[in-house]
């Protein structure tokens, strides 16, 4: 490891040791936040039990739903629009503003269309994702360069072939850096809309510790999530860096 | 030179781009005529601008041309034809592939055998001097290197027309002569016709059959030169007294088309 990530580990120790200290010696309250050990130990405690195991499947099978089919309708679409330079130029600008608008409070209208199910939780992860994956898609498409397309041609591949053995390897970076923003959307989709509207998943159970009273739950189901949002990024980014310290940009 | 001998033949090619979003078209190249015969070393010299590369991408099939025909072994061009290779002035070489499936990508599309592509492909890496980093990836070489990497690509394909715009330019003058040697080999060996196109006259006088000097845009042909140097040579012809009074009738035709292509008063 870098002598930079070594200290970014060291300040996050102190960090989380300052807060045990804290807590152990009362200046934060029990009610308020449990000390970091403590929330460990919670979070065991909740495995041993089998309380959230169901409610991380639940969690999960929605996030990959969501996430799965923003990959494929994103690329799709953004493969598409770079085919239809005008139908882009129509829709650029819209692609471009779309994060503004806060699709939360569609929810009680996904509830209409699919009903009260996990449909309109998927919908949202998806809604949030898919965008990420369009205009980077979009992104790699434009700056594969022009030469290595007429390379392509001069060995007269197929455009299926020119897709799969060209454009694809040559937008990879780009699409990657897709992949990995669809991921903290569709969390962040899921989890949310899990607060709101499902009786059921991390989100939910949040919530629900929360309402009762159930602070040590709540705390390790949050760590849990931050764990568990964590190690996903931090495999991409391991993948992410091998394919780049080939191409001599990381 | 009769028709039928030819291997490349242009005829009226001409080639307008139209004008995007209001600006006037541009005539990249007048009509004009060119034939080679199998096996010669042509190159083409101009000013920069002249359609010099658009001529290439016509015979490569990258381009149609805006009128006249062109011809290879016979055939109308129509898309890129079966045993033409390319080496591009920009690096070609593919990022996501290191120097060994680069110059093998070629071989496995067209199907050869694992052995002929490993045998072709170690000579290849051998002459192009590129031992030591037959594992490396594009990003770890040089330009100069990278461009060796895609001469090698083409080559191994053993096209019958080696097409090459500009592809020494980004490599040094004493690299540059050398791997202009190996070209000559490569010429002699394989009995390709070669076109070059090249803004180095020394490089023209040193390695061609025969030069076509061009004129500023729109591009033709102001004077085809034999050079008459036998078929058996090297870039130690920089030495033999022909060669400069070669590169200064080519400079005498390019002095003035070059200050036309850079908007400079005429020539005196």
């Amino acid at each position: 490891m870098s002598r930079a990530g070594w200290i970014r580990v060291a300040v996050l120790a102190a960090a989380v040791g300052l807060l045990e200290a804290a807590c152990r010696f009362g200046l934060i309250k029990p009610l308020t936040l449990i000390a970091p050990s403590k929330i460990a130990v919670a979070l065991l405690g909740l495995f041993e039990a089998g309380k959230i195991q169901p409610d991380i499947g639940q969690t999960l099978g929605n996030v990959l739903a969501a996430l799965i089919s923003a990959c494929l309708v994103g690329f799709a679409l953004g493969v598409t629009l770079h085919g239809l330079p005008r139908l882009r130029r129509v829709i650029d600008p819209l692609l471009a503003s779309y994060y503004a608008v806060p699709f939360f409070v569609f929810y009680p209208l996904f509830i209409v269309i699919f009903g009260m199910n996990d449909l309109p939780i998927i919908a949202i992860g998806f809604l949030f994702a898919v965008v990420a994956v369009i205009v980077n898609t979009l992104n790699g498409l434009d700056r594969t360069p022009a030469v290595l397309l007429k390379a392509a041609r001069m060995h007269r591949l197929t455009r299926l072939n020119t897709a799969w053995r060209i454009t694809l390897p040559a937008a990879a970076p780009y699409l990657l850096t897709g992949v990995k923003l669809a991921v903290a959307y569709s969390f962040i989709g899921v989890i949310a809309s899990e607060f709101i509207m499902s009786g059921a998943g991390l989100g939910y159970a949040i919530g629900y510790a929360y309402n009762n009273f159930e602070t040590a739950t709540m705390y390790a189901l949050m760590l849990f999530v931050l764990l568990l949002v964590a190690a996903v990024n931090a495999v991409l980014h391991i993948y992410e860096q091998k394919l780049l310290a080939r191409r001599g940009r990381s | 030179m009769h028709p039928a001998s030819s291997h490349i033949e242009l005829s009226g090619i001409s080639k307008i781009f139209p004008g995007i979003e209001g600006r006037k078209p541009v005539q990249a190249l007048s009509p004009l005529d060119l034939q080679l015969p199998k096996g010669e070393f042509f190159s083409v010299v101009g000013p920069s601008g002249c359609g010099k590369s658009t001529l290439l991408e016509i015979v490569a099939g990258l381009t149609t041309p805006s009128s006249g025909t062109a011809r290879f072994e016979g055939n109308p061009i129509d898309g890129v034809p079966d045993g033409v290779g390319v080496v591009f002035q920009e690096d070609a070489s593919f990022p996501w592939l290191n120097v060994t499936d680069n110059i093998a990508f070629g071989l496995r599309r067209a199907g050869v055998e694992a052995a002929e592509i490993k045998r072709r492909c170690d000579y290849a890496i051998g002459f192009m001097g590129l031992g030591d980093f037959a594992d490396a990836y594009p990003a770890q070489l040089s330009g100069g290197m990278r461009q060796r990497v895609c001469i090698a690509r083409t080559l191994v394909l053993r096209p019958r027309l080696i097409l090459l715009d500009e592809p020494f330019g980004a490599l040094d003058q004493q690299t540059r002569l050398l791997m202009g040697d190996e070209l000559l080999r490569l010429w002699r060996e394989t009995e390709a016709t070669v076109l070059l196109i090249t803004h180095a006259l020394d490089e023209a006088a040193m390695l061609s059959d025969r030069i076509g000097v061009m004129s500023a845009r729109p591009g033709r042909f102001i004077e085809l030169i034999e050079t008459g140097w036998p078929r058996e040579r090297d870039s130690r012809l920089v030495s033999e007294t022909g060669f400069g009074a070669l590169t200064a009738r080519l400079w005498a035709h390019l002095r003035g088309e070059s200050q036309r292509s850079l908007g400079m008063k005429a020539p005196t």
